[in-house]
């Protein structure tokens, strides 16, 4: 039986005589969560677009016919060498094919495959921009426009025009941006290109395309498949890559490592191809969590130091409290009850601060070229964040409070009452 | 007529710094309406036998009975309830709540007990202020007002709760002789009107000699 309405107007009354310990004790807590709030958001908005930028643009996996030389060569296979150890030197890449054997019953079984969000061809190739009697070497790569919208965000990097006008335009290209600067062209343009066996062939401008990285900008261009399958003179199975990308980034390794062993074919996962940043992510994220859970303390000690002293001001009223018949538990709560109220304000005005700076930070602009799509920083209003900040808030108080008002449990009234 | 207040064959050690006999086999009653005032050198153990018979020192040896009930042994919390609505105390030294104005001062105990609502605890509380000619205080903060006040809200905070038994430690032990008397007027009056039992603490002998009776202590064990 606590009769809570008397404890918490006695926990009032304490908290509003000493409003000024009450605002800073809260304060305390209203930076802590706050800053950990601002922090968290704009550190994890910053690791989003640090992922994306990879992310986005980089297949789950990647299938190609890599140029490279056979495993075993003929003297490992001759068995009168058995027994000897071979050197050969000058060893040459087998002669393969670029293309991707049965490519479209292979994107059809992929795309079946339930782990898999979507797989889609392309044909890669080498060409000349051609400008008067200059030719710049050069990267065509033959696209589904629409799928490569959907499932890379291939939106975000064309800076002007779109997909879909590439999608409509028959001999149309999304040429980088590197190459239209070099060449002075502009939308609605042609650009003439040349495939490294010959022949030259006249495209329509219908976009530009900035990824970020200066050197790809200066090569890269996409057209459609059916396009490249023209200049290149291929039929329409000619296909050098499947990219693929997947529900879980998980499944990568595994899925990845099957499709090699089940096409012959190379497939190499996004986190082989990009170990390193896989790890600047990891630290990243650990550099966030060290410097929030170092914030969120030092709120705690803020609150334990100011509870303790309230609590020693208040050693009187405790005896006396004690004296007329307050129970150990009652005073407890009292001061229990004045620690949470402190988390509680404290608390929510963090989320309200947290808030405002976040969306301060939102409105920053922050403009780079290696993302035409974002003019502002980042932030990641995850509603997580709040909801751990909040229950930080009150669990931190909980406890700086539980220690000290444990003590006023324990005070002898006698003892305090008799040392006057 | 049955004791208020019985102690039976009362021992208490100080265990700190060294093993110390502070009360020697004590026994005593108090009657209903009886007001005692307990004498005696500093250190005869007057102050601590006090506080074993007010429920709030509860280690020692013997039997404590309130109103025929036995004390003894009896959980801090049940203790807590027994102080609340039986017992009321007036200290040397005022212990008000100095946050709190003087009539929720003297409202705490009776909201803790929870027996009345709001309204009439408010009303009783002013009654008891009007009785001790304090009530034009009752909406100041209580650290406000002189030290003769403070002891007579201590006073109406010890009564509001309609207790059988007032115990005071040198109630008047801090006031000047013209507020002692006004106290011990206030005392005995309670003692004759209401028919409270009180049991009083002190040095002061004129305090003493105009009580109903004196227990005189000396080296822990009560003498006459």
């Amino acid at each position: 039986m606590t009769n809570w309405p008397l404890i918490l107007s006695i926990s009032k009354t304490h908290l509003l005589t000493k409003i000024k310990q009450t605002v800073i004790a809260s304060l305390g807590v209203t930076f802590g969560i706050g800053s950990y709030i601002t922090l968290v958001c704009f550190m994890t908005g910053l690791n989003g677009m640090l992922d994306d930028l990879i992310l986005n643009q980089t297949p789950h996996i990647h299938i190609y016919n890599e140029i490279e030389p056979s495993e075993q060569q003929p003297a490992d296979v001759f068995d009168a060498f058995k027994n000897s150890f071979n050197v050969i030197h000058s060893i040459k890449p087998k002669l393969s094919q670029k293309k991707i054997h049965n490519a479209r019953p292979l994107v059809k079984y992929l795309n079946e495959d339930p782990r898999v969000l979507g797989a889609i061809p392309q044909v890669k190739t080498q060409i000349f921009y051609i400008a008067g009697s200059i030719e710049i070497g050069g990267n065509l790569t033959g696209i589904h426009p629409l799928d490569e919208a959907r499932l890379f965000r291939m939106s975000d990097y064309i800076v002007d025009g779109s997909a879909e006008a590439l999608h409509q335009t028959d001999n149309g290209i999304i040429l980088g941006i590197g190459i239209a600067k070099k060449m002075s062209l502009k939308i609605g343009d042609r650009v003439q290109v040349s495939p490294i066996n010959g022949g030259i062939f006249s495209l329509k401008i219908v976009g530009f395309y900035q990824s970020g990285i200066a050197d790809v900008d200066a090569i890269q261009s996409f057209t459609t498949i059916k396009t490249v399958q023209r200049i290149l003179g291929q039929t329409n199975s000619y296909i050098t890559d499947i990219n693929v990308k997947l529900h879980d980034i998980e499944e990568a390794i595994p899925l990845a490592r099957k499709i090699e062993q089940q096409f012959n074919l190379k497939a190499i996962d996004v986190k082989t191809a990009n170990a390193q940043f896989e790890t600047g992510t990891t630290i990243r994220n650990l550099i966030t969590y060290a410097v929030s859970i170092t914030l969120l303390i030092v709120a705690g000690f803020g609150i334990y130091n100011i509870l303790n002293m309230l609590i020693y001001e208040k050693m009187n009223d405790i005896a006396i409290l004690k004296a007329t018949g307050f129970s150990g538990k009652d005073v407890q709560l009292i001061f229990m009850s004045q620690a949470m109220i402190i988390g509680f304000i404290g608390g929510i005005l963090g989320l309200l601060i947290g808030y405002g700076l976040a969306s301060l930070i939102d409105t920053i602009p922050f403009e780079t070229e290696a993302l035409p799509t974002i003019t502002t920083y980042p932030i990641n209003m995850n509603p997580l964040f709040f909801l751990i900040g909040f229950s930080f808030a009150m669990l931190s108080t909980f406890l700086a409070g539980y220690l000290p008002s444990k003590k006023s449990k324990k005070i002898d009234p006698v003892q305090i009452i008799r040392r006057q | 007529m049955s004791p208020v207040l019985e102690a039976k064959h009362i021992h208490k050690y100080f265990k700190k710094p060294i093993l110390f006999h502070v009360l020697k086999d004590i026994n005593f009653k108090v009657d209903k309406g009886e007001f005692v005032s307990i004498m005696g050198k500093s250190g005869c153990g007057k102050s601590t036998l006090l506080y074993v018979l007010s429920t709030m020192d509860t280690d020692y040896e013997g039997d404590l009975f309130l109103n025929n009930n036995r004390l003894t042994n009896q959980s801090r919390d049940q203790l807590s309830y027994i102080r609340n609505k039986h017992i009321g105390f007036v200290f040397q030294f005022h212990y008000l709540l100095s946050d709190f104005t003087v009539l929720e001062n003297v409202m705490l105990p009776a909201k803790k007990l929870a027996e009345k609502s709001y309204q009439e605890i408010e009303h009783d509380a002013m009654e008891k202020l009007k009785m001790l000619n304090i009530d034009h205080l009752a909406k100041k903060r209580a650290f406000r007002i002189s030290g003769g006040e403070k002891q007579r809200v201590a006073i109406a905070r010890a009564l509001i709760n309609n207790p059988t038994l007032i115990m005071g430690d040198e109630p008047t032990g801090n006031l000047d002789s013209h507020n002692s008397k006004n106290v011990f007027d206030i005392f005995k009056r309670l003692s004759e009107e209401i028919g409270l039992s009180l049991l009083v603490v002190t040095h002061d002998e004129d305090f003493a000699r105009q009580t109903n009776r004196i227990m005189t202590m000396e080296d822990g064990k009560i003498i006459s």
